[in-house]
């Protein structure tokens, strides 16, 4: 189980989620992944993308304009 | 989303397909602006998957996608729109994620009639053939006055079960809808593409004018969606921040454009986009001062930085509305 990072700031839905997608091809079961991201659309679309796939939503943190948001590959 | 729950009350697995692009309306590709942020920030895609309880698959197609805008087989629509070859284009895709995943056939909420230019009955055997889908396509909300396609055929799908809508009314979807029991079902007509929107075809139709050739990349498409853009010359133009979230969203361009905001007032961030000389950059300065909050002052202290961070103050008397032709506006 490894963690992992992910850079979509500057990126406009539904790109990081398309970028999420790319990513988490690449991981194992229980890996972790903190995405970067400036579009607040990210907030939703990250969790729902997780709900639909059965991956699990563990947190999501926002800084001035930039958010994270942390999940587990299920 | 109504084609999906019929097929899938068949007992049949379905999956879906959301083709991304840079051209797609999101709620959210709104809420870059202040006064958007109270509104849901939701991608309709997910939305459905998730109320249909289906996977989504969003496929990011902006490379090969430009082919379509910039070459558009079957012309465009009412504005830069390519309606018919985007959707040949979209059904031919998801026709290799169908072969390439192992699924039999494609369905589309396609309704005869429903536009003018490429949802008409002479339409539907064009999509099909030219997307190589041939009768792997069905489009469950008019299949009954449409030939038989493979999956009725053998039997898959049970015909008698799929629909016969036709026309531009979109009352008899609304019904089903509500049958369904879905609730805030919103599928605006063409409100989904920013192709189909007057004044953004306009500003993609000034980009492509002014590099005298069609060509484009995400950036230009994304800046074509947020601030006012104004040409006052054929050489640059102007993109102006509205509001903070705007403001912030450009200031990430500051690397890649000269920019310029007041220091003197509050005001907008401004990309200078082109090949701006000193003359020209005296302009955007005094439109910039016009934008700011000392438009009516005789002075605004304006900063112009160019892309490796170096900055020089300006001051200018900010621009008076008459003397800003309407056309400079896109
Ligand atoms: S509205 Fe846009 S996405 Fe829809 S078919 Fe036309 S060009 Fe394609």
């Amino acid at each position: 189980m490894s963690r992992h990072e992910l850079d979509a700031r500057r990126l406009l839905c539904p790109l990081p989620v398309i970028r999420v997608q790319e990513k988490v091809k690449t991981l194992e079961r229980g890996d972790t992944l903190d995405v970067l991201c400036s579009d607040p659309g990210a907030l939703n679309d990250i969790p729902a993308w997780c709900r639909i796939n059965g991956h699990k939503l563990i947190d999501t943190r926002s800084e001035g304009h930039h958010i994270t948001i942390t999940i587990e590959v299920g | 989303m109504l084609a999906a729950r019929l097929i899938a009350d068949q007992g049949i697995h379905v999956e879906g397909i959301n083709f991304y692009t840079g051209f797609c309306v999101e709620g959210h590709t709104h809420a870059i602006r202040n006064q958007h942020r109270a509104k849901p920030k939701r991608n309709n895609a997910l939305w459905v998957a998730e109320r249909l309880n289906i996977k989504l698959h969003i496929i990011d197609v902006i490379e090969q996608y430009k082919d379509v805008v910039i070459n558009p087989k079957h012309g465009y629509g009412a504005n830069m729109n390519p309606c018919l070859g985007c959707k040949s284009f979209m059904v031919g895709k998801a026709r290799q994620w169908m072969e390439q995943n192992g699924f039999d056939f494609i369905i589309t909420g396609e309704v005869i009639g429903q536009r003018p230019k490429s949802q008409r009955r002479d339409t539907m055997p064009v999509v099909a053939r030219e997307s190589g889908a041939f009768d792997r396509l069905l489009r469950p909300l008019c299949a009954r006055l449409l030939p038989p396609t493979l999956p009725e055929r053998e039997g898959w799908v049970n015909r008698e079960k799929l629909l016969r809508m036709n026309g531009r009314s979109r009352k008899p979807q609304m019904a089903l809808a509500k049958q369904f029991g879905f609730r805030d079902y919103a599928q605006p007509a063409g409100g989904c593409c920013f192709l189909t929107d007057k004044r953004y075809s306009h500003k993609l139709a000034d980009l492509w004018q002014s590099r005298g050739e069609k060509r484009y990349d995400l950036d230009d498409i994304m800046l074509l969606k947020v601030g006012r853009h104004l040409r006052p010359r054929a050489n640059f133009k102007l993109i102006v921040g509205r509001d903070d979230g705007e403001n912030n969203f450009l200031h990430g361009y500051r690397r890649q454009y000269v920019h310029m905001f007041p220091t003197s007032h509050k005001g907008p961030l401004v990309l200078v986009n082109g090949t701006a000389d000193a003359s020209d950059l005296q302009l955007a300065a005094r439109l910039t001062a016009r934008f700011s909050q000392g438009k009516e002052d005789e002075e605004v202290t304006v900063a112009v930085c160019n892309t490796e961070g170096g900055q020089q103050l300006v001051a200018v008397r900010p621009m008076s509305p008459a003397e800003i032709p309407g056309d400079w506006y896109l």
